[in-house]
């Protein structure tokens, strides 16, 4: 049963690290601010997540799982909370999204009229 | 009443959070769920607004089980863009139309659409918000309308 456990944590913990990997590869990897704000949310959703879920596993039913389960509901809220802090400072300062070339704009977002700071 | 159980709620936490179970460390969790109680008494002078919890329990628990799996989903989309050699970026930023009705409602859903990866909330206006997808297809915006009548399913009222 222990054995059980311990292979099912080592299983998500370890997926949580690849994800938090890949989270940081492609942070690198990405070519501007954007799509790096995706990169990072891999981390931030699924890493954290995976992580969170093992660590419990590997708690049992102590004190220590049920601080676990609060830090994860808490990350759970503010994650995107912040995501979206930084990434509507970013739309209201200026700095536009490069849309892909193929796709035809139907209506302009807000703030158009903000010049982008790329000049 | 309301004061009572927030005071006892508040001290269930403290006893959780602390786990150190002598008679001194105790008595600092009743004092200080008992002093937070009588300042957020104070405040509420200044701000009488109740907060009601405006879902149904059991609706937000099936959404939640549905937004783990989604989660998952575009975990392994993302991470197979970001490892591919060529990067199949194709950004955008869209309109999406948000159909429910609370605010608390509203905020679920931006969130729900930041937390999946490969999609963020940008910009929330009246009744649309603005997301930017970083390997956009078109069946997206599909997918996210689903997202957001299984948001307004949950609140009481929704339809099923």
């Amino acid at each position: 049963m222990t054995l059980l456990v311990d292979i099912l944590s080592w299983i998500l913990i370890v997926g949580g690290s690849f994800f938090t990997v890949v989270g940081a590869i492609g942070t690198v990897r990405f070519p501007d601010f954007w799509s790096r704000l995706h990169a990072v949310s891999v981390a931030d959703s699924g890493g954290m997540l995976l992580l969170i879920a093992g660590m419990c596993l590997q708690g049992g039913f102590t004190l220590v799982t049920v601080k676990l389960i609060l830090i994860g509901i808490f990350l759970f809220i503010t994650g995107p909370t912040a995501t979206h802090a930084v990434a509507n400072a970013a739309l209201v300062t200026g700095l536009r999204p490069r849309v892909a070339r193929d796709i035809e704009a139907v209506e302009l977002p807000p703030y158009s009229d903000v010049p982008d700071p790329r000049g | 009443m309301r004061v009572v159980v927030t005071a006892l709620i508040l001290f269930l936490l403290w006893l959780l959070m602390s786990g150190i179970y002598k008679p001194m460390i105790i008595g600092f969790g009743a004092v200080a769920s008992i002093v937070a109680v009588y300042v957020g008494q104070r405040m509420d002078r200044a701000d009488g607004d109740r907060v009601a919890l405006l879902l149904s329990p059991l609706k937000f628990l099936g959404y939640l089980g549905w937004l783990m799996i989604e989660i998952a989903k575009s975990n392994i989309a993302v991470t197979r863009t970001i490892l591919t050699q060529k990067m199949p970026i194709r950004q955008n930023l869209f309109r999406v139309p948000s159909c429910q009705r609370s605010e608390l409602a509203q905020v679920i859903f931006a969130n729900s659409i930041t937390l999946t990866p490969g999609t963020i909330t940008v910009e929330t206006e009246e009744n649309d918000f603005w997301v930017h997808a970083v390997s956009f297809s078109e069946d997206d915006h599909e997918a996210l309308a689903d997202m957001g009548a299984r948001v307004a399913a949950i609140e009481p009222g929704g339809a099923a």
